[in-house]
């Protein structure tokens, strides 16, 4: 939509004071597109989005970046080797190639981050939508249950569900940090979805006589999306970092899993004669939580009309 | 005022039965016999099982487990290990240490990041601000057991400044993981501080202070901090709460002996019970300090009480 356009459809809706929020109602297109371009000039976003693309190669076909190298393949007597030009990352304790296991090592944490993510947004959507679309008891009701949820943090709650999880594989992980990360989504949707039920666009559709489901769904929650979208963004980055720190404390994934938060931990004993160990999977880690961050930052600023 | 805080402390009471309803529902109601889920790989003894069995009221009906466990935690009863040593030995010996360590954090936090947040605000886009910008952003994304291995690896190993761990050393020795602890909420206080400040020195009523004449110096610290350190305070308030579950990964990676080391023992040595027990008291910590900065909000800003 050009801008005119754009100018003319904000006018063209009475009882909205806020050119902004008028412009958000119009219609998906012009919000996403407007978005875009505002994504293409940001140097952070496409810095982020390129550690993002590579990682999920990383994470698809390890193989290309291993250098033909299996993880698995150890000598032990080549334990815990400085990073030289056959290892880059030197070996670990059991001899194995660092490097790849380091590589390899980005499947668990971008499978945990995504699931999670999804699991959150599935829940907080549902749940906020619920809340914020119907309001009265059921609110009170569904505000309260997720108070409670709000009053433990993420990692104790994970702490508690996995320490009595018998079998801790991804999914369980990702569950738990589903478990106790979905009530920001849910608040985030649910505050959006109560602005934009007051629009005369939504009256006009109740007036026509639309289901309550038609409204929720094709009315309502695509633009009630880009808030709780911004938070998703981040939140696969603070859901990696999560499982990394479940790992090191021993509650997350079990060997022989490869995830950086486990190599963390066991590289740990090691860090006065070996730092190799910690770092190359910390930076790995970081480096990733930063491109979620910058992605998510970018699209925030993107989306908010306020900056132009 | 009185009504508002009435109504927050009634809003308290269902998240306290909710969040102890939930861990004891996690632990205790989930398929499978909890006491083989708390034991991990642990053989017990078929008398060992029999006494735990008694002991968490496993036999009676759900609903009269949880109000004897609820009536335990009242009277301090966390549970106990596997030795049967009651969890709140450990509780009372450790959380001395995790109260220091959460002390120094605070006072990092609150001093680095205010001081930063306020400079940066004063000079949006100058040098100053951007670093501040990049800095924080960096913090947030690096995990804290990471920040606190690298800080060990440099400051403690290779410079030698601060000890690598435990804390022989008195209060000295808190300040490596102090700071550790800190970053993170640094990061948050600092962003805080600078985009509040900044909309403040952008109000209407600065800028009637300056059309009258009022120095520089009084417009920042008597005009604008004043207004915008309420969020800040309120942020450092509830973080309190945060700290504490963020103590495990400090206190794991220096090995400092408060209660987030107990979990991470009691991680390692498998023992459920215990985790259970000190990450129930560190939510009521949470849920408690949570409670304190909103009626502190209420009275720092009227705006709140009298909504």
């Amino acid at each position: 939509m050009t801008s005119d356009a754009q100018h003319a459809a904000a006018e063209g809706e009475p009882g909205n004071v806020v050119t902004g929020e008028a412009q958000d109602l119009v219609g998906q297109a012009s919000l996403w597109g407007n978005a875009w371009k505002k994504l293409r000039r940001s140097a952070f976003f496409w810095f982020g989005a390129v550690i993002t693309l590579v990682l999920v190669l990383m994470a698809v076909v390890p193989q290309l970046f291993a250098r033909g190298i299996d993880p698995r393949d150890c000598t032990l007597t080549n334990t815990r080797l400085k990073p030289s030009a056959e290892h880059w990352f030197g070996t670990d304790l059991q001899g194995c190639d660092y490097y790849a296991n380091v590589i390899y090592g980005a499947r668990i944490s971008l499978t945990i981050g995504l699931l999670a993510v999804i699991g959150v947004l599935v829940v907080g959507v549902l749940i906020g939508a619920l809340a914020g679309y119907f309001g009265g008891f059921l609110d009170s009701l569904l505000a309260r249950f997720t108070d409670i949820f709000f009053g433990i943090p993420l990692l104790l709650g994970a702490l508690v569900l996995l320490t009595v999880t018998s079998e801790r594989t991804v999914v369980t992980v990702a569950l738990a940090l589903v478990a106790f990360g979905w009530m920001t989504a849910m608040r985030l949707v649910r505050s959006s979805v109560i602005t934009i039920k007051q629009s005369e666009y939504v009256q006009a559709a109740q007036a026509l006589g639309a289901s309550t489901y038609r409204i929720l769904v094709r009315h309502i929650l695509p633009n009630a999306l880009a808030p709780v979208l911004v938070y998703a963004t981040i939140a696969v980055g603070t859901f990696i970092a999560a499982e990394a720190t479940l790992s090191y404390l021993g509650i997350g994934l079990q060997l022989p899993a490869i995830s950086w938060g486990l190599q963390i931990n066991l590289g740990q004993n090691y860090i006065s004669t070996s730092p190799h160990l910690v770092l190359f999977p910390a930076g790995f880690l970081s480096v990733t939580v930063l491109a979620f961050i910058l992605m998510g930052d970018a699209l925030r600023d993107a989306l908010d009309p306020k900056r132009s | 005022m009185g009504r508002f805080i009435t109504r927050r402390l009634l809003l308290t009471i269902p998240v306290l039965i909710g969040a102890s309803f939930l861990i004891f529902a996690m632990v205790y109601a989930l398929p499978g016999d909890p006491i083989r889920a708390l034991a991990g790989d642990r053989p017990l003894a078929p008398a060992v099982v029999a006494q735990l069995r008694a002991q968490y009221n496993l036999d009676d009906p759900f609903l009269v487990q949880y109000v004897k466990y609820v009536g335990g935690l009242l009277q301090g009863d966390f549970g106990s290990d596997f030795a049967g040593r009651p969890v709140l030995d450990t509780i009372s010996q450790r959380l001395p240490v995790t109260v220091r360590l959460t002390i120094v954090a605070i006072v990092f936090e609150a001093l680095i990041g205010i001081a930063a947040g306020v400079l940066s605000g004063l000079r949006r886009n100058s040098f100053f601000d951007n670093l501040v910008l990049v800095s924080t952003t960096l913090l947030v994304s690096v995990p804290v057991f990471v920040l606190g291995f690298v800080a060990q690896y440099l400051l403690g190993y290779k410079l030698d400044l601060f000890p690598i761990a435990g804390i022989n050393a008195g209060w000295y020795s808190y300040l490596l993981p102090g700071l550790v602890l800190a970053a993170l909420s640094m990061a948050y206080v600092a962003r805080l501080t600078r985009t509040a400040v900044s909309e403040a020195m952008a109000a209407d009523y600065i800028r009637t202070a300056r059309a009258k004449g009022v120095g520089y110096r009084r417009i920042v610290f008597r005009h604008a901090l004043r207004n915008s350190m309420i969020p800040v305070v309120t942020f450092i308030g509830a973080d309190i709460g945060s700290l504490l579950g963020g103590a495990i990964v400090t206190e794991s990676v220096f090995n400092i002996p408060g209660l987030g080391r107990a979990i991470f023992d009691a991680v390692q040595n498998q023992e459920g019970a215990v985790v259970v027990g000190i990450v129930t008291l560190m939510v009521f910590f949470y849920i408690f300090f949570n409670l304190v900065v909103d009626v502190l909000y209420a009275l720092l800003d009227p705006r709140i009480r009298y909504e």
